[in-house]
């Protein structure tokens, strides 16, 4: 059904894909560190907290934008000194890459928050309904904890997710080939500035729907088991 | 469980091939593909232009099989040495400040800097108290970009100088009427000119900078390449291969 | 790190992020102003009355700034009809565009959170007001929108952070606030690490500003105090 669009439809489609494909890695990445981030925060060792807070609180002053810049262009010494360390001196980030990084960065800053907040929200007692049991430290939180706060999080990480989806734009600036640099190069032949990003703008508005209906059906499967709270 | 434990190798797979390395089998080179005509990209996405048919007679001539990256100008020079690719053949001009971050090999061809501005734009001049309080458009990080702005530091003009990310960019503006001319290398705007939208602009006054040397850039101290390049670039002069090309895109020689 | 270059240019930078301050400025109270009529109407009872906000809120949340951006800037400058028309003085000059289309989309936001603090007023407050006599109107401005603000102020002051870094993106429209200015130094000095690592640093710092005078302004307001139930 696409509009040949001056012969650029299927370049703008191969765009949506890679956007699709960014976001999803940026995902990964976003949870592990968000995960980790959380974690940090609350333990009780304060040198890890300070840790916890620091990341999320540098990484969320910063544009967005700084960060694809600076780890596309910043990271050359670490990258070299790195890949010399496992004997490969060209190692360097590409801009799918750089982009990952930094909006998993983003991401990963915003989601320890989320994270956080669920992990405080878990009544006190289960974990030590856990202890009682004789449960170990990390049954209690792959067992007790995790299933909870991941219930708890959805919502917050969905929002995070919108976003991120959105931020994935930013990435042409480093010449990644997605939506928004696909619609740019459409503008360079065609002249019509208003109809290519008029049709970026729908294509990131149909990717935001289904990303909505995704997270409706995990929030449901989530909440599984669980009435849902009434006022 | 198991949703989470495919959770996290999935996550974890996601970060060891997000920072896998490029392998150097092949020469890279790097060009910023929207430069019409030195560099741009067709519709179906494939990087064309003078720039990139030189560098594939050089790799020809090297007996090198050559890749295309693509990179946006502002990033261009610190993508090369961020090694994303070998030589960046993409219409750069040879400047002192760009020699200290790089090296050179010989120029590839000689451009000039000239003014663009509207037929309809009688009085147009150089120099100061025309330019002065009228806005400017050039690309960011080019010859031109820092020509305005030299101006303004080293001899008090006051021209309001606007800078673009893509050339495009620049004469989009230009026909809105955002911009009162842009100045950029010759070649490329008669190019432009010849174009529909073109039409309703012309040169104004003479070039600005007469000998702009285009050159391709290596990485500081890559002088194997370096040299290898210059040799297969006298080649390409010396047996007709150059011509072929210029001719293909300028009716003039602009070696 | 090359600290010399960084004082170099830490006078050009100052001067980005003054412009950064008057982008986000005028978004954020610009934004403010068009959110309230927006979020009263986004949380009516009348689905008509509804309609049109929820599109265009679901327009600019849904789609990048970025985007939008370029569709106020390059895109309306396609057609002769806006170029020949009163607003071009205004839309040709990109720091009214980048304004505009930064206003139009954090009022989308805006309005959201203004629509989540109505619904979170305890219904009886409103029902006592009624009940006392006051009108609607007279309910909406004594009673409704003091409560909403004071619920919406941390919501708020987040959204004008989330602005104050939204704005780097006005570089690409030519704009040489602080990312632009951070740009336009690296294409001189070639030195992306220290001059970005510069503009972070003002970044944060006008971040940190900004969430301890929201700190004082919640405190001030009592914020903590009348949050909802």
């Amino acid at each position: 059904m696409m509009i040949d669009l001056y012969g650029f439809g299927p370049a703008l489609a191969a765009g949506a894909l890679m956007t699709v494909k960014l976001a999803l890695s940026a995902l990964c990445l976003g949870l592990v560190l968000g995960l980790l981030g959380a974690l940090a925060k609350t333990s009780p060792y304060k040198p890890l907290q300070w840790l916890g807070g620091t990341y999320s609180t540098l990484v969320r002053g910063v544009p967005e934008l700084l960060w694809v810049l600076l780890i596309y262009f910043g990271t050359v010494n670490l990258m070299r000194a790195l890949g010399e360390y496992f004997g490969n001196p060209d190692l360097s980030l590409n801009a799918f890459a750089a982009g990952v990084i930094a909006l998993g960065l983003c991401f990963g800053a915003y989601a320890t928050e989320v994270f956080r907040g669920a992990i405080l929200a878990i009544p006190k007692g289960h974990r030590e309904a856990g202890v009682a049991l004789g449960l170990s430290k990390w049954r209690i939180f792959t067992r007790l904890i995790m299933p909870q706060m991941w219930r708890i999080a959805l919502p917050g990480l969905g929002n995070l997710f919108m976003i991120l989806m959105k931020d994935t734009a930013l990435v042409s600036v480093i010449g990644l080939e997605e939506i928004m640099r696909h619609a740019q190069i459409g503008v360079t032949v065609s002249k019509q500035p208003f109809t290519f990003y008029m049709v970026a703008a729908f294509m990131y508005l149909g990717l935001t729907v289904l990303a909505m209906i995704g997270m409706h059906f995990l929030e449901r499967r989530a909440a599984r088991g669980f009435a849902r709270s009434t006022q | 469980m198991q949703t989470y434990k495919k959770f996290l190798l999935a996550a974890a797979a996601s970060l060891v091939f997000s920072a896998s390395a490029m392998a150097a089998e092949t020469l890279k080179m790097g060009i910023e593909a929207a430069y019409p005509p030195f560099n741009n990209k067709d519709a179906s996405g494939n990087v064309v232009g003078f720039d990139k048919d030189i560098g594939d007679a050089l790799c020809a001539k090297m007996k090198v099989e050559c890749s295309v990256v693509t990179s946006d100008w502002d990033g261009i020079i610190p993508a090369l040495n961020a090694k994303k690719f070998d030589f960046l053949i993409s219409s750069l001009s040879i400047t002192e400040e760009r020699k200290q971050a790089v090296d050179f090999t010989e120029p590839y061809y000689s451009n000039k800097l000239q003014f663009i501005a509207p037929k309809a734009t009688t009085d147009f001049s150089t120099d100061k108290a025309y330019l002065s309080g009228k806005t400017i458009g050039a690309q960011r990080a080019t010859l031109a970009g820092t020509w305005l702005d030299d101006r303004n530091m080293e001899d008090d003009y006051n021209i309001k100088v606007t800078l673009y990310d893509t050339q495009e960019n620049a004469y989009l503006d230009l026909l809105s009427g955002r911009v009162d001319a842009i100045l950029a290398d010759k070649y490329v705007q008669y190019e432009w000119l010849k174009s529909k939208d073109g039409a309703a602009f012309e040169f104004k006054g003479d070039p600005v900078v007469e000998s702009d040397k285009i050159g391709i850039a290596v990485r500081k101290g890559d002088d194997e390449l370096r040299t290898k390049l210059n040799a297969a670039l006298k080649e390409i002069v010396a047996d007709g291969t150059y011509k072929k090309i210029n001719d293909k895109y300028f009716p003039f020689s602009i070696y | 790190m090359n600290w010399e270059v960084i004082i170099k240019w830490l006078p050009k930078l100052a001067q980005g992020a003054t412009l950064t301050l008057e982008l986000v400025a005028i978004a954020v109270i610009a934004g403010l102003l068009l959110a309230i009529p927006l979020g009263i109407a986004r949380s009516s009872r009348l689905w008509y009355v509804r309609a049109l906000p929820y599109a265009y809120i679901f327009f600019f949340r849904g789609t990048p700034l970025l985007v939008q951006l370029f569709l106020v800037y390059y895109g309306l400058a396609q057609f002769d009809a806006v170029r020949s028309s009163s607003l071009w003085p205004y839309l040709r000059d990109p720091f009214w565009c980048a304004t505009a289309t930064m206003t139009l989309h954090t009022a989308a936001y805006i309005a959201e959170i203004l629509r989540g603090a109505i619904q979170a007023i305890p219904r009886g407050e409103i029902e006592a007001a009624r009940a006392l006599g006051m009108s609607r109107p007279k309910a909406l401005f004594y009673i409704i929108l003091p409560r909403a603000a004071r619920i919406g102020l941390p919501a708020y002051s987040n959204e004008v952070i989330l602005m104050l870094k939204a704005s780097a993106l006005a570089s690409t429209v030519t704009l040489l606030e602080l990312t632009g200015m951070a740009r336009t130094i690296i294409a001189r000095t070639y030195l992306p690490v220290e001059i970005f690592f510069a503009a972070g640093m003002f970044y944060l710092l006008m971040a940190f500003v900004l969430v301890q005078g929201f700190k004082q302004l919640e405190r001030w307001l009592r914020v903590d105090a009348c949050q909802g139930r």
